[in-house]
């Protein structure tokens, strides 16, 4: 099944999505579609609401307006059928480094509720598809960067989740690595899951199928990357997201 | 003595079963805005340590403003400016007080310092009363390369200065280097994104511990050994398939919005491999396909040097 196949499942759907903190508004009245099957990129600039956005959409905050639903389940009132159905994977923290290879496994396994049949199954097929399975009694601490980000993001898959949240997953490794982690991706993608991708990295958002851009808690640009640099006769992603937060900052100052 | 700013030869470090560094050598000129390019655990801060006297190294010499990194180590502190990767501010401090502290440790003051600053330093002077833990990620970022400037130094050495900071911040900081470049000074930076490289006069490409490549951005781009092309179709995974199934793939991968390929066949015009290629990939469920020929960059670069020089995981 192609991920572009026009289906009409909504991995994410968000609906006037706000939240306040007393009286700054982190996020402002947002609303935006993710299809099943789309590599979604979520960039901002600091502060401008993003880590709030995406703390709403996995359960961990409640919204003060507005509704989102993610893998099916709305956010405010299912938000543990929400955390059950996404996968989740930050730079570097996601593993345990002073476990093994296999024990990180059986863990994770066991927090997502997997029987030890289905852990053993799916460890034994996340080892053979990254070639883990000669290190999977080392430690991770001892293991290459690249292949620890490549072991985290198989670790975030374990139970098939409907969405997998990343957070700026290809940063610092190696070129090689960072394409074999996009490989990774796309197959996931091309498999149904969503991946909903943050990241400071322009160059790292080409990667995506679709960026949206937060500028002071609302979004202020969402497309296809040569669509935004179409629109705003940019050459580079980088260019976009300049003038875009530029514009809005111009009154602020720095 | 030599006159360049920096000169490292056969530069060698190993911390237990680890190698930092395997047999490094770079000369840096003066005023030149030299990058140091490459993925963590390449090598960047282990010779940034050397270069600023905190590491000795075990092997080869480095000279950095004329003087030896073993010998001379207090002449050399005094003489340059760092910015380590990680924030290293003191937080509870207000701006102004982490200003005048590393004026003071240096034996100086805000005041005398204050010139070489100021292009820096006014951005961030309204927030002066507010402690440095409380400052946006740009702001932490213009405070730092305030404090390494302080002192007036010859050479300045960052450390990953644009890690985790957004891509406005990010592009105000290589402002302020090329001003301050103009001014004179040397400034050694290091990145692990491919896309600043072209912001420096010249780079060295940093893998392993190792020295893959050192010349102007655009010149290493240039060293791409094959015609290469960019393909797009909506299908990016099924493309990329397609392309390794290709019998002349050199190589083919991910890149931004586009899969990467380079034709093993040499000598032939990239219009009649583009040809070829859209015959080959017309047999498979594509959409949208595009084939185009594209200049290789220093990321496509830097791949084939790994490429040559062994790279890190299967």
């Amino acid at each position: 099944m192609s991920r572009k196949d026009g289906g009409s499942a909504h991995a994410i759907t968000v609906r006037g999505l706000t939240r306040r903190f007393g009286s700054f508004t982190a996020v402002d009245d947002i609303s935006f579609d993710v299809s099943a099957g789309e590599v979604f990129g979520f960039l901002g600039a600091n502060g401008a609401g993003k880590t709030t956005a995406i703390k709403m959409l996995i359960g961990l905050l409640a919204p003060s307006a507005g509704e989102a639903r993610v893998a099916g389940h709305d956010i405010g009132t299912d938000a543990e059928r929400v955390r059950q159905r996404i996968g989740y994977m930050s730079q570097r923290f996601s593993l345990y480094e002073d476990l093994t290879v296999r024990e990180n496994i059986a863990l994770y396994g066991g927090i997502y509720g997997l029987s030890d049949a289905e852990i053993r199954a799916r460890g034994d097929a996340l080892l053979e598809g990254l070639r883990l399975a000669p290190h999977a009694d080392a430690l991770v601490r001892s293991l290459p960067l690249g292949w620890k980000q490549k072991m985290a993001f198989s670790v975030a898959m374990l139970h098939e989740p409907a969405v997998v949240f990343l957070d700026e997953p290809t940063g610092g490794v190696d070129p090689v690595t960072r394409r074999q982690f996009w490989e990774l991706i796309y197959a996931a993608a091309a498999r149904g899951t969503t991946v909903f991708v943050t990241t400071h990295y322009l160059d790292e958002a080409e990667y995506c199928d679709r960026i949206s851009i937060m500028v002071d808690g609302r979004i202020g640009a969402i497309g296809t990357p040569d669509a935004l640099k179409a629109e705003f006769g940019a050459t580079t992603l980088d260019d976009v997201f300049v003038r875009l937060v530029r514009g809005a900052g111009a009154a602020a100052g720095a | 003595m030599s006159a360049l700013p920096v000169v490292v030869e056969g530069l060698g470090k190993r911390f237990g079963a680890t190698t930092a560094l395997d047999g490094v050598s770079l000369e840096v000129r003066p005023a030149e805005l030299y990058g140091l390019v490459g993925p963590d655990g390449g090598g960047k801060t282990t010779l940034f340590r050397i270069l600023t006297t905190l590491l000795v190294p075990d092997a080869g010499t480095a000279t950095v403003l004329g003087r030896d990194v073993v010998r001379d180590l207090w002449e050399i502190r005094s003489r340059v400016g760092y910015m380590p990767g990680r924030f290293s501010l003191y937080g509870d401090l207000s701006v102004e007080e982490n200003l005048r502290f590393f004026a003071s440790v240096f034996g100086t003051s805000l005041e005398e310092g204050y010139s070489v600053i100021a292009p820096i330093y006014r951005q961030i002077e309204p927030f002066r009363d507010r402690r440095a833990a409380a400052l946006s990620g740009g702001m932490k970022q213009k405070l730092a390369l305030s404090c390494a400037l302080v002192h007036r130094p010859e050479l300045l050495l960052l450390d990953e200065p644009t890690t985790g900071v957004d891509a406005v911040s990010r592009r105000e900081f290589w402002d302020l280097l090329d001003e301050l470049r103009a001014s004179g000074l040397t400034i050694v930076v290091s990145t692990p994104y491919m896309d600043e490289a072209s912001r420096c006069d010249r780079v060295a490409l940093l893998q392993g511990g190792r020295v893959l490549a050192i010349d102007a951005p655009a010149a290493i781009g240039s060293r791409f050994p094959r015609a290469l092309f960019a393909v797009r179709a909506r299908e990016r995974a099924a493309l990329l398939a397609a392309l390794r199934a290709f019998p002349h793939t050199a190589s083919a991968f991910p890149f931004g919005t586009t899969i990467h390929y380079s034709d093993a066949r040499g000598g032939m015009a990239p219009a009649v491999i583009a040809a070829e290629l859209r015959g080959h990939l017309a047999a498979f469920a594509l959409t949208d396909v595009d084939v185009a020929p594209v200049a290789p960059g220093i990321e496509d670069a830097f791949i084939e040097l790994m490429g040559t020089a062994g790279a890190e995981a299967a």
